[in-house]
């Protein structure tokens, strides 16, 4: 089931003569309305005369959440205020949020993609939606809400917590879809295992999970469908480009649709800023092609992926975005080569017998980068054998010189001797930055 | 005899060796023999003590990796010769010695010998 059949079928060359005119407009706009933008475009040397097609995007300057923060909070709106009709926040940690302002057509483009998602998970008007993201200056609540409410289905918005009550709720009015971060389904599906009045196949009549504002990974999807007994599926946003529905994931599960005749995505090298080439790894990179309220261009997420162009077996024709990997501010660039802690983690957890914890160390010494990887064995593997001790090491090495392209130095270290960090682990020392 | 040896995973770090006598001498664990085997990054101290239950708790409880091995311990009188007749059994017997050490206390000497049938080489030295 398509919600826009035309527009999410529509032949790629078509599409693309569509991001043309879209992205022309949107520049001739920017440039004319807005200081930041003409700033940035006389610097790079680039006139809107110069934007004909979705090709020569790549003239144009690229921008950051810096930029936001710098013009926070109207100096990279493009309407004026009696044309704003909502306002949304990030959620930093520290400083400034990012404030987001919408027009009416802004609000109705993102309602679209998110009832784009919903009816390519095979939601209806006949579904009963429980919206248990946060509603609030977070962008999950109200936008899951209006998206939900432009295919007709019922709105049921609990937002977040109180976790005894949503179950309540769902199992009285008969929830059919989820809609909450994959973390907060975790939560709820052992809560309800874990609650006597409950049983999970006779009270629970859901179908399926709208999951995301996190990244997670098809580990997390398998548990969520067995504890929850639905399907799982991704849908994916960033209040800077929208908000949740910039795309999602169709049937098949096999990457997240991103609406690219309102979202144009491009995935560059991070160091270098040249695009790389199709299905390669590396940074995404969003420019909204109809947004009024704050637009953004060539806006570098920092979040890594890659894009596959190949038509789905579910007919549509827009691009396919694989999971996100890491953040880019992460990479690290040894002996030439770009190395994501990421890889390094996926690949230690492939072998059973290391904990998973890991250290990278890096340095520079007679100018030439070292590297090192410290790592634990699960407790039973340590012992008077160190033939096996070192076999295990060579077979780390040899699949991280086969992933990475470039051969780590590992150290088995003592068991609990790398420290564990709460939150977003700490994994990486670059000494090359201590002494330059 | 058979007997159990205590294996400690070490960082080859400076210092590592020497923690580990400490804690064991303050817990009151005597060491009868060990020895150190070291790569590039790590070491394996390999240790016959007085009271190994002792030794694994307090070494457990500071977070070192410890293990237990079976490995044949013998004494001898402390002059030349008496080694050498030891071993020639072993090779004898067809049995191969995956390492050894020893550590001498006075007049006697204590051996600890590992191969892969312990058992075979405990009756074949034992002779
Ligand atoms: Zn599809």
């Amino acid at each position: 089931m398509y919600y826009n059949e035309k527009i999410e079928t529509m032949d790629r060359e078509s599409l693309r003569k569509l991001q043309g005119e879209r992205l022309a407009n949107i520049v001739k706009h920017t440039y004319e309305n807005v200081e930041f933008y003409r700033k940035r475009m006389d610097e790079a040397g680039v006139k809107p005369s110069d934007i004909r097609s979705i090709d020569d995007i790549s003239k144009l300057p690229f921008m950051q959440k810096q930029d936001l923060r710098d013009y926070y909070p109207f100096g990279t709106f493009a309407a004026p205020m009696k044309d704003i009709v909502r306002f949304h926040a990030s959620s930093g940690t520290t400083g400034k949020p990012i404030v987001a302002g919408y027009t009416q057509k802004d609000l109705d483009n993102w309602s679209e993609g998110v009832a784009r998602c919903l009816t390519a998970y095979g939601a209806t008007k006949e579904d009963i939606i429980q919206v248990s993201y946060g509603y609030g200056l977070f962008t999950g609540g109200l936008g899951a809400h209006d998206g939900a409410t432009r295919i007709g289905a019922a709105v049921l918005p609990t937002s977040s917590g109180n976790t005894s009550k949503q179950i309540m709720l769902m199992k009285d009015l008969g929830t059919t879809v989820l809609c909450c971060t994959p973390s907060y389904a975790l939560f709820l599906a052992e809560s309800i295992e874990n609650d006597p009045e409950t049983n999970l196949k006779e009270d629970i009549k859901l179908r399926f999970g709208v999951f995301g504002a996190e990244p997670w990974t098809e580990n997390m999807r398998k548990e969520l469908e067995a504890k929850l007994n639905i399907k799982a599926y991704d849908i994916y946003g960033l209040t800077e480009v929208s908000g949740p529905g910039v795309g999602g994931e169709c049937e098949y599960q096999d990457g997240t649709h991103l609406w690219e005749d309102l979202f144009y995505p491009e995935i560059i090298d991070p160091v270098t800023l040249q695009p790389v080439e199709p299905g390669q790894q590396g940074e995404l990179v969003f420019t909204t092609l109809t947004k009024e309220g704050m637009p953004v261009i060539r806006y570098r997420t920092r979040d890594l992926t890659h894009l596959n162009y190949e038509k789905c077996r579910c007919g549509r024709t827009m691009v396919r975005m694989g999971r996100i990997m890491g953040r880019s501010d992460d990479m690290l660039i040894i002996r030439g080569v770009n190395v994501f802690p990421s890889q390094i983690e996926s690949v230690i957890l492939e072998i059973p017998e290391f904990t998973g914890q890991y250290f990278v160390t890096v340095d520079r010494v007679n100018n030439i980068d070292t590297f090192q990887v410290d790592v634990e064995l699960r407790p039973e593997y340590y012992g008077d054998d160190m033939g096996r001790m070192l076999r295990l090491k060579d077979r780390l090495v040899g699949r991280l010189v086969s992933v990475l392209g470039i051969r780590p130095e590992i150290r088995i270290v003592e068991p609990n001797s790398i420290t564990r960090s709460q939150g977003k682990a700490k994994h990486v020392l670059d000494k090359r930055l201590l002494n330059p | 005899m058979i007997i159990q040896q205590l294996s400690i995973f070490l960082n080859n770090e400076i210092g590592r060796f020497t923690e580990v006598t400490r804690i064991l001498a303050e817990a009151g664990v005597n060491l009868q023999a060990f020895t150190l085997s070291e790569v590039s990054d790590f070491g394996i101290l390999r240790l016959i003590t007085d009271d190994n239950d002792k030794a694994i708790a307090t070494l457990q409880a500071h977070s070192y990796a410890v293990s237990t091995t079976d490995v044949v311990y013998i004494e001898l009188p402390d002059h030349p010769g008496t080694l050498a007749k030891s071993i020639e059994k072993l090779s004898d017997a067809g049995i191969s010695v995956e390492y050894m050490y020893a550590f001498s206390q006075g007049n006697t000497a204590s051996v600890v010998i590992r191969t892969n049938d312990v058992r075979q080489c405990n009756d074949v030295i034992c002779q």
